[in-house]
């Protein structure tokens, strides 16, 4: 187990285990996309309430759910990268910033698209919305304050530093719909109880976050190696590999 | 203020030999050297009260000199302008100790530079926050905020501004070794202002409403000592980073 996690400070060995997980990943990823998208658009039934237009729902739940959870792996690898020192998990938070603004990005413009039809308007400054539009201008510092730094050590402590203040917005989603009183729903989906939605509305749903998850694992990975090669470009092992 | 006064300024605050100077009399040292390098600045500290002043006067001139709708806005508005006014003067919090060599005489010092932060902080909370909320009110007379607000909105200012400094802080650390920090601090920073902001502004407004601003004053305090507690290790965090890489 401990050589496991020391050979993955190695970006060489990195490198290549990156390679060997990343098809299984992107199978998985198209799989689940496929089947929760034609289940969740063809065959789940029309809410009763809603109408066809809660099908924006198997878009906007896994995008908000990857917004945070982006942002709490970031964190979790910038701890890692601030304590033991180990270059991979700073290379790996660099990459997964952008797919995570992305993901708030989406949750927030599906969400608004969901709310003409709902609550008949595109914004309204609710908790949630606002928590989560500060979790997009977060994920925004970090990769500007990145930029500002450049590819250095210097940068990726401060850049760690950051996400790890950041953080603290996380709790503040997501009790943001149970601390305060507001339009937007509570969580789709506990640990605790069953959703209150029936099996054939929910089970699309859950088809589609793990897929969402397979696909920023996915994409991690495949940027991960990238990152490796651009930061590692002056070894031998990298330029033996472009020969 | 010249490299040479600034020394004299140094031996004067911690001319005793480190080594038996202890933690409290390290962080008087620091207040009071910052406190002397404040008062051979002159009148510096007022830049945020006329920053303040001028932001606040441009919105009767903006959205509409009406006496009800300036009511309503002005605890909002206020206590944006006095957040924007916090984060201008946040740039300079670290950047001539860092440009002349203080900084790292703090690090070098045996006594934890979180503490020695602290005492940093505190001081320019006192030459900003503690103005600022002392004369947010008479522009609130201005903008005609009904007299029920004044007590609360001095005391959420107290509150909320001392945050506000702690959280700036760890921006100002994290920027400074940056050529152009100022518009990527308020990047970094604003997104950290807004719950401070929320309850800040949403206390003056209960006051004024005749409601009771006690659980918001509440939350800014509770915010207060999370700050006090987690924010001067990530300053002392971020210098170290900045400085050394």
């Amino acid at each position: 187990m401990w050589t496991f996690i020391h050979k993955l400070g190695s970006p060489k060995w990195c490198y290549s285990l990156c390679g060997r997980l990343q098809p299984g990943f992107w199978i998985a990823a198209l799989l689940l996309i496929a089947v929760g998208s034609v289940w969740s658009l063809a065959y789940s039934p029309p809410d009763y309430q809603m109408g066809n237009s809660y099908r924006i729902i198997y878009v906007h739940v896994p995008s908000a759910i990857l917004a945070q959870s982006v942002f709490v792996s970031m964190a979790i690898a910038s701890a890692v990268f601030l304590i033991w020192k180990i270059k991979i998990a700073d290379m790996a938070a660099t990459v997964m910033a952008p797919f995570g603004a992305a993901m708030t990005f989406l949750g927030l413009f599906s969400g608004s698209l969901w709310g003409v039809p709902t609550w008949g308007t595109w914004w309204t400054w609710d908790a949630r919305l606002t928590a989560m539009l500060i979790q997009l201008f977060l994920y925004i510092g970090v990769i500007a304050l990145r930029g500002a730094y450049g590819r250095n050590d210097q940068g990726a402590k401060a850049v760690a530093v950051l996400t790890l203040v950041g953080v603290v917005n996380i709790p503040i989603i997501k009790y943001s719909v149970v601390w305060w009183n507001t339009l937007h729903q509570p969580a789709t989906f506990t640990l605790t109880s069953r959703p209150a939605m029936p099996e054939s509305m929910w089970m699309p749903l859950l088809i589609m976050v793990l897929g969402f998850y397979c696909f920023f694992t996915a994409l991690t990975l495949y940027r991960l190696r990238n990152e490796i090669i651009r930061r590692e470009s002056r070894t031998r092992w990298v330029q033996a590999l472009a020969e | 203020m010249t490299r040479g006064a600034l020394n004299q300024s140094r031996t004067d605050a911690v001319g005793a030999p480190s080594a038996t100077v202890g933690l409290v009399g390290a962080c008087a040292a620091q207040v009071r050297r910052e406190l002397a390098v404040a008062r051979r600045r002159g009148g510096e500290w007022l830049n945020p009260l006329i920053f303040l002043a001028l932001v606040t006067m441009l919105f009767p001139l903006g959205i509409s000199p009406q006496p009800d709708l300036l009511a309503t806005i002005a605890p909002g508005l206020l206590w944006v302008a006095a957040l924007l006014a916090m984060l201008l003067s946040l740039d300079a919090l670290f950047r001539s100790d860092h440009a002349d060599g203080s900084l790292e005489q703090m690090m070098l010092a045996p006594q934890p530079l979180a503490a020695l932060c602290l005492a940093k902080v505190a001081v320019h909370w006192l030459l900003t926050g503690v103005p600022l909320a002392l004369f947010a009110p008479l522009l609130g007379v201005m903008l005609s905020l009904p007299t029920a607000g004044s007590l609360t909105l001095i005391a959420s200012l107290l509150l909320g501004s001392a945050t506000l400094s702690l959280i700036g802080a760890i921006g100002a650390a994290l920027t400074v070794g940056l050529p152009r920090g100022g518009v990527l601090l308020s990047l970094l920073i604003l997104p950290l202002y807004i719950p401070v902001l929320i309850f800040g502004a949403g206390a003056v407004q209960a006051a004024v409403q005749g409601g009771f601003a006690g659980p918001a004053l509440a939350l800014l305090g509770a915010m207060l000592a999370l700050a006090l507690v987690g924010a001067p290790f990530a300053i002392a965090g971020a210098l170290r980073i900045s400085i050394h890489g």
